[in-house]
Formats: C-alpha cells, sequence, structure tokens
C-alpha cells in the first residue's frame, strides 16, 4: 500500500507538473483525491486517528489544543518519512508525549497511516 | 515543556529507588502542590476542590446553576435512612465506624496495619455488613455510592488528612498508587498524569480536563453522562476505559492504593462531597 501510495503521490505530482492537460491521468488524480479523503475521514474519526481530541485540524469540529495545530507538513516536514514516524509511533521522538503510538500500537494499521499521513501532508 | 519532562523523569526516578530508600511523600506531596500553583499561579489552593470548574469560567457558570438544585440531594437523603436502618440483628452501620460514621471521611482511605492494606471507606461499609449477617453491596454505585454521598456529607468541611504510618507495607501502597498514576496504559498509552497533572486546562476534544489535585475530595459524584452517583473506582476504571486499558477490579489491591496516593496528595484540603459533574 505505502508503495501504492508513493506512485499515487508520483502520478499526481506529473499530474500537476503537466497541468492536468494528459486526460489519462485524470482518474489516478481521482484515485489520489479519495485516497485524501479517506485520510481525512480516518483523521477525524474517533475511533480511528481521533486527531482533533488534540490537534487542531484544517475545518475538523471542536479540536483540543494538547498538540500544536496541524499546519504547514510540509515544510515542517521535508522528508514524508519522518512525519509518517511521528504518527506510527510518536514515542520514538519524545518518550513522554501524550500522542498515542498509532502504529506501534495497533490503533491504526500501516494503510490508514499512510492515508491520514497522505492527509496531513496536504495541510 | 522541559520542566513537565524532568519532573515525570524525577517521579519515575524515585519510583525506582528500593523501597527501603527514603521516599518522602510528604515532599513528593509539596512539589505536587506546587507545580499546580506554578502553572495556575491565580487559582486559590481552596479551589481545587471544584475540579476542572476552577480553571473554566465558562463551565462555572452553568455547573454553579446546577448545584442551587444539586442532583444529588435525593441520594444523600437515601443514603441517610439506608444508614439509619437497622440490620436483621438490630445493629447498623453507627455501630462499625468511629464517631457512629459521622463526620469521618476525610480520614479515608487509611493503611490498616492488622490486615497491612489500604482500606476504603466503601470497603468498611460493605465489611459493616458483612459482619452483621447481610449481603454486601455492588462496588461503582447504587445503594454504596448513596451511603458513601450521605457519610461524606457529613463530612463536609472536614479536612483531608491522610497518614502514610511508619510501616514499610505502607509505604509500599503508597509508592504502588504513585506507580499507577504514572505509568503509561492502555493501547493509547496514557497515564493519569498525563492528563491530569501535565495537560489539566486543555482540551481534549470537547473536554477541558480537571487538575487531580482536589480531585478526590468531592466523591462519591453524579455525574450527568452517568445520569447517576458512582463511586471513585468507578471513575478510575472510566478513565482507564477511556485509554483502552483493561480496568482493575473495584476495590482490588490496584485501586486502593491509587486512592491512598491519590487522596494523599490532596491532604489539607476540604471534604465537599458529594459532587456533581458534567
Ligand atoms: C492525545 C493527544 C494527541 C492525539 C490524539 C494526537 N496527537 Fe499528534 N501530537 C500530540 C502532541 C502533544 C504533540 C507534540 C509533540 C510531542 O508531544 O512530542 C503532537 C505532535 C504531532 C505532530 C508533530 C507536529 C510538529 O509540528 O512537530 C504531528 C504531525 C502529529 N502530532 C500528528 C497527529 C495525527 C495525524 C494524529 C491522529 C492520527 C495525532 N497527531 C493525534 C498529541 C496528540
Ligand atoms: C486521556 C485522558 C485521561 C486519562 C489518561 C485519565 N483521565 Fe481522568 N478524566 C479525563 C476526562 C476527560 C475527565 C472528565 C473531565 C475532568 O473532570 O477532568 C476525567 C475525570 C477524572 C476524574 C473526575 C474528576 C472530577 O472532578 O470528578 C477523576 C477522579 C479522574 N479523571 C482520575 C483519573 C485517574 C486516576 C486516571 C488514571 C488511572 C485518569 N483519570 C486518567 C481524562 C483522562
Amino acid at each position: 500500500m505505502q508503495i501504492a501510495v508513493r506512485a499515487l503521490t508520483a502520478a499526481s505530482a506529473l499530474a500537476l507538473v503537466l497541468g492536468g492537460f494528459i486526460p489519462s491521468l485524470a482518474s489516478a488524480a481521482d484515485t489520489n483525491a479519495s485516497v485524501l479523503e479517506e485520510g481525512k475521514k480516518l483523521a477525524f474519526d474517533r475511533k480511528k486517528g481521533n486527531c482533533l481530541a488534540c490537534h487542531h485540524v484544517a475545518d475538523g469540529i471542536s479540536p483540543g489544543n494538547i498538540g500544536p495545530p496541524l499546519l504547514s507538513m510540509q515544510a515542517r516536514f521535508p522528508d514524508k518519512a519522518t512525519l509518517r514516524e511521528q504518527v506510527y509511533d510518536a514515542t520514538t521522538k519524545n518518550p513522554n508525549t501524550m500522542m498515542p503510538p498509532f502504529g506501534k500500537h495497533g490503533v491504526l494499521n500501516a494503510e490508514e497511516i499512510d492515508k491520514i499521513v497522505e492527509y496531513i501532508y496536504t495541510l | 515543556m522541559k520542566k513537565t519532562i524532568a519532573l515525570v523523569l524525577g517521579f519515575s526516578l524515585l519510583a525506582s529507588l528500593p523501597l527501603t530508600a527514603t521516599a518522602d511523600p510528604e515532599a513528593e506531596r509539596e512539589a505536587f502542590v506546587n507545580h499546580f500553583k506554578k502553572k495556575f499561579p491565580n487559582i486559590a489552593l481552596e479551589d481545587y476542590v471544584n475540579g476542572v470548574y476552577a480553571l473554566d469560567a465558562g463551565a462555572r457558570e452553568q455547573w454553579e446553576a446546577i448545584e442551587e438544585f444539586p442532583p444529588y440531594e435525593i441520594d444523600v437523603e437515601e443514603g441517610q435512612q439506608l444508614f439509619e436502618t437497622p440490620f436483621a440483628n438490630g445493629k447498623s452501620y453507627a455501630d462499625c465506624f468511629e464517631n457512629g460514621g459521622i463526620a469521618i471521611r476525610q480520614n479515608y482511605p487509611y493503611f490498616d496495619a492488622k490486615s497491612g492494606q489500604v482500606k476504603t471507606l466503601e470497603q468498611e461499609i460493605n465489611e459493616c455488613r458483612k459482619n452483621n449477617g447481610e449481603k454486601p453491596l455492588k462496588w461503582k454505585k447504587g445503594e454504596i455510592a448513596k451511603i458513601s454521598s450521605y457519610m461524606a456529607y457529613t463530612s463536609r468541611d472536614k479536612i483531608f488528612d491522610i497518614k502514610i504510618p511508619d510501616d514499610p507495607r505502607a509505604l509500599a501502597a503508597y509508592e504502588q498508587g504513585k506507580q499507577f498514576f504514572y505509568a503509561k496504559r492502555g493501547q493509547l498509552n496514557f497515564a493519569c498524569a498525563d492528563c491530569h497533572v501535565y495537560s489539566p486546562g486543555m482540551n481534549l476534544r470537547t473536554d477541558i480536563l480537571s487538575p487531580a489535585l482536589g480531585q478526590v475530595t468531592h466523591f462519591p459524584v453524579y455525574r450527568s453522562k452517568w445520569g447517576e452517583m458512582g463511586t471513585m473506582h468507578r471513575r478510575y476504571a472510566g478513565c482507564n476505559k477511556q485509554v483502552r486499558a483493561k480496568p482493575f477490579k473495584a476495590q482490588g489491591e490496584e485501586y486502593r492504593n491509587l486512592e491512598y496516593f491519590h487522596t494523599y496528595m490532596s491532604n489539607g484540603l476540604p471534604v465537599n462531597g458529594p459532587g456533581a459533574r458534567k
């Protein structure tokens, strides 16, 4: 899945570069849009990421304020793998963090984390 | 943030020392209180008995409106009736407790040298029943919460005075309660301290987190979410479940030791139970 998402991202980057002029790439862009949508849903879902419990995220309703707002992710995480690790296991960076180790403790599976990372990388 | 981390490390360091070392509960209590004083310099110490409402003016207004017709009033009355109704053998709860069970809440939980264990008020309510040939009550709600509410009510404004006697078993119970409080647990990996020491006043989605200092003083509590009264151990189980940890047994050793530590930290604050919360 991770590979699939990377391929999708590459495809959408290409689509961006080409300004979406090539019709055959449109469907790849659609799939990417649905990955982002699923990522957002997973991030907001109380039983899944529930990132809103602690973070201000885009148009999410009644966010908590325990963590920093999720903004400018690309600027703050030039390396997407570092961002993924933050979501997979926030304790690698800070053993005392409040942020649950979503991947390490199996709250979210790898595919779900990839989708969330894709989504928040657009913020 | 750095300070917070230092405090966490400090506590885990203390917790890992052998029990024969000079663990000093009173110094730890002072550090605990000072942590909150620094975090909320404008909050008077006595106000911590009001939990989250000490920190949030908006929520406090709603709550004060609720307290004008306290939802626990009827439970206190029923508790009094239950308390005063004699057992089949003619004795009653008053015969089991010091001072006839009136105005004693502030001394619970306490370390009992005979059993070598921490004992809670609810535990002694059931022991009293057993010793008089009555069936024990369920631990977390219902009659036991009502009786305990009445007993708290007769103790209002008495000052919590939990003692840790000079007995290695008492110190060990305190240490275990402390470790429980600071240990990360559950699939979501939270310690009690994460929410109630390091983040009080912050929003966890729509909930504002209360400070651990003063959390114990108003129990049992009428919670709107429950629509009824619940005991301290019911609340502990709720906070454990919320982080997807398996809750422990009400009145088991883990929660009794936790209550011992948790209440000791609030020594010096007055009893204001029963209380009402969201
Ligand atoms: C219970 C609280 C909590 C939850 C839930 C939570 N986080 Fe966090 N998060 C934090 C805290 C606190 C930090 C600050 C860093 C630290 O503690 O080490 C943080 C940091 C981050 C950062 C780094 C931000 C930066 O600029 O450095 C990212 C990215 C992040 N979280 C993403 C997420 C995502 C995505 C989710 C949901 C899947 C999530 N978080 C859920 C508490 C939380
Ligand atoms: C993920 C966050 C979180 C964790 C971890 C947590 N709690 Fe809570 N707790 C809450 C929330 C939210 C409430 C309701 C709002 C409030 O009063 O703080 C609450 C309420 C309480 C209350 C009632 C306060 C009152 O005034 O009536 C007590 C007591 C309590 N928690 C104790 C604990 C203990 C002990 C632990 C550890 C076993 C714990 N909590 C772990 C979030 C948490």
